[in-house]
């Protein structure tokens, strides 16, 4: 299947086991997660200074369920902003390697994009020909509890992509809320073993307003036509449209920071003497020092190469190494970037081209 | 009152595009969220139509003009705007001569976290009237007070008229009265040094390091910052929060009297990190050291950029 293709109606596609689909007491939510936390690492949305992040979380009252989306997107739990690889003591003749996993983890309430934006790293970081550890112990070791999206704002756009607000592909349980209950569709094996206790099954009538609850959901999204794009940067890469749509960019990293596809990376030694670990760093297409070459050589020397960059990995390069589009539709660069330069409004643009 | 303002900014910028005066127009655009504008390149007098005026035209349009070339320029520019523009020339960052300012006095301009925030649900239109701001979504309506939702930079702002330009659109306004100045670091200038600091760590701690807080501001213009530089390393590129710190504290400083105190900084911020009590706290004091308010005057120099022999040199040992 080409997900690439317009004409893909991912409603219709999101399989739900209605004979396997339980219901949760929103009351009981608490209990279960503390269940959880006795066994295993929790990460949940948490609320600090009114911005939402993932997090551990210590107590399951710490979990905010009933939130939009996070500043950050949850990429982090597999692929920190900053992780140490090995530490070494050269004097001593150590080494330690940082890359296994201490307890097993599970995130929960993660959002559907979030989730295909971790199954977009998936292509990279745990490909058939090379594996990285880091990230794939943490894959491995993590159950995914995902959390459908009953009211998508104005700024979602992930029908466009292969994904939508009920979309539950990536996640061993998914959660989908239904006022005072949460329908829970365990979908893997893994995800089954941490439902301890028996859950009633969903209603006939539940099911029923499930129906309608994630119809309205897919209804409110905002579709970008993506028909096409692939082709189109093949044909314009030394076009002139390149020349103004960087203009107003700033040149800092939110949008590939907060992104949760973006996974460029910079590893540094960080080293006292014959001490010191090495480190693995975000980094972006965005900046200078990105591709600066110890010549002094840059080969994206200003910010319409940057900006072409991104915008070809995105639409272009990650589409022909893996056959999907390296954005999920979440809207956090939409939202964030202080000058408001809208990928939804550059899409169409190049479309138009 | 808007209207009027925006049709004059096009007239304007049509005239300079047509006779040639200029190359290329910053200025604003309608942006695509309701309570957003953005920054917008004209180089067609075909295109400035597009142009308005609001208060959401909260960027600081000086950032661009370091990045221009040898385009003659015209720049729609606020108060804060034109400080930046006079500090950048006495800088020698760019030429005065290149430079049309578009002075437009600034009644302030409106946070849109601080509004999303009132909202009872996702804010889907906007629209100005007056002092008001009514704002509305799919099942809810609001009139909100327009002056309760401004930034904290322009709530104590002392220039909101354009000190210097070439065109003025609008009316002068009333400035802010002086007792309003630096009452956004009152607070903290209070606090015992163990207090500060804890607000200090706490602030940075959500700092993720995308620089939009550097790229953003007008007089962050260096080729090679500090944090990019690699031979040497100054200081580790983590989160480590030794390293976040000292990032902070180095901006923060590397803008002693340089800073107008627009607060594009902080409204860049994509995780909303206070960082203006540290730059407004380091001009208050250059001003009671020195004298100096930055982006004032073409005549007296930056107090950190000239040396006199007759400097007060107590505090060095030796």
């Amino acid at each position: 299947m080409d997900k690439t293709k317009d004409s893909h109606n991912v409603e219709m596609d999101v399989s739900a086991h209605p004979a396997k689909m339980k219901v949760i007491d929103k009351n009981l939510m608490n209990d279960f997660i503390d269940s959880l936390i006795v066994n295993y690492t929790v990460f949940a949305p948490v609320k600090k200074d009114d911005i939402i992040y993932f997090a551990q979380i210590k107590t399951g009252a710490d979990a905010v369920l009933d939130y939009q989306n996070s500043r950050k997107a949850p990429k982090e739990i597999f692929f920190p902003q900053s992780e140490e690889m090995f530490v070494y003591d050269w004097g001593m003749g150590r080494i330690k390697s940082t890359e296994e996993v201490g307890t097993k983890r599970i995130l929960l309430g993660i959002r559907p994009c979030d989730i295909k934006g971790v199954l977009l790293l998936d292509n990279v970081f745990d490909a058939p020909d090379y594996k990285d550890v880091y990230y794939t112990n943490k894959r491995t070791n993590t159950i995914i509890i995902g959390l459908g999206c009953n009211s998508p704002i104005s700024t979602c756009f992930c029908t466009s992509f292969d994904c939508s607000p009920f979309y539950n592909h990536g996640s061993d349980i998914f959660l989908m809320d239904m006022g005072d209950k949460y329908a829970v569709d365990i979908i893997t094996d893994k995800g089954n073993e941490i439902i301890s206790k028996e859950l009633p099954d969903i209603s006939d009538e539940e099911l029923k307003l499930l129906e309608e609850i994630r119809h309205n959901a897919f209804e409110r999204v905002g579709r970008v036509g993506m028909g096409g794009i692939k082709e189109k940067l093949d044909r314009i890469f030394d076009s002139q449209f390149w020349d103004a749509l960087h203009e107003k960019c700033l040149g800092c990293g939110i949008c590939t920071y907060l992104c949760p596809t973006c996974h460029c990376f910079d590893i540094v030694d960080e080293a006292l003497d014959s001490k010191g670990q090495r480190v693995r760093n975000w980094d972006s297409c965005m900046y200078p020092l990105f591709t600066l070459e110890a010549s002094g050589h840059n080969p994206r020397p200003t910010k319409k190469e940057r900006m072409r960059q991104r915008i070809m990995h995105k639409f272009n390069y990650f589409v022909e190494n893996y056959d999907e589009y390296l954005c999920v539709g979440c809207g956090r660069c939409v939202i964030n970037c202080p000058v408001n330069l809208d990928i939804r409004k550059v899409i169409k643009e190049i479309l138009r081209q | 009152m808007i209207e009027a303002i925006q049709k004059q900014i096009q007239d304007e910028v049509r005239r300079l595009l047509t006779d040639k005066r200029v190359d290329l127009v910053i200025g604003f655009e309608k942006g695509t969220l309701p309570l957003r504008s953005a920054p917008i390149f004209i180089h067609d007098s075909a295109d400035t139509n597009r142009l308005i005026w609001n208060s959401f035209c909260e960027n600081n349009l000086a950032n661009y003009l370091t990045k221009i070339n040898n385009q003659r320029v015209a720049i729609i520019a606020k108060g804060c705007d034109v400080r930046s523009i006079i500090a950048l020339t006495i800088e020698k960052q760019i030429d005065r001569d290149q430079i049309i300012i578009i002075g437009i006095p600034c009644q302030g301009m409106i946070d849109w976290r601080k509004v999303e925030r009132e909202a009872n649900g996702e804010l889907l239109e906007t629209i100005e009237e007056n002092n008001q701001i009514i704002i509305r979504g799919e099942i809810f309506e609001q009139n909100l007070k327009r002056d309760a939702f401004l930034y904290m930079s322009c709530q104590t702002c002392q220039y909101r008229n354009p000190v210097i330009y070439d065109i003025l659109i609008g009316e002068k306004v009333k400035e802010i009265s002086k007792s309003k100045e630096y009452t956004d670091i009152a607070g903290l200038e209070t606090k015992a040094p163990d207090e500060r600091w804890a607000y200090f760590c706490e602030q940075t701690s959500k700092c993720i390091r995308c620089y939009a807080c550097r790229e953003a501001c007008p007089m962050c213009y260096c080729e090679e910052c500090f944090v990019d530089c690699t031979t040497p390393k100054w200081i580790e590129k983590g989160l480590n929060p030794s390293d976040v710190q000292i990032w902070q504290i180095i901006r923060a400083l590397h803008l002693a009297g340089r800073c107008c105190g627009c607060g594009a900084c902080e409204r860049a911020c994509p995780m909303e990190v206070k960082l203006c009590y540290l730059t407004q706290k380091i001009s208050k004091d250059i001003r009671e050291l020195f004298g100096f308010e930055t982006g004032i005057s073409f005549e007296q120099p930056p107090p950190l950029a000239t040396f006199n022999l007759n400097d007060n040199q107590d505090f060095i040992y030796g």
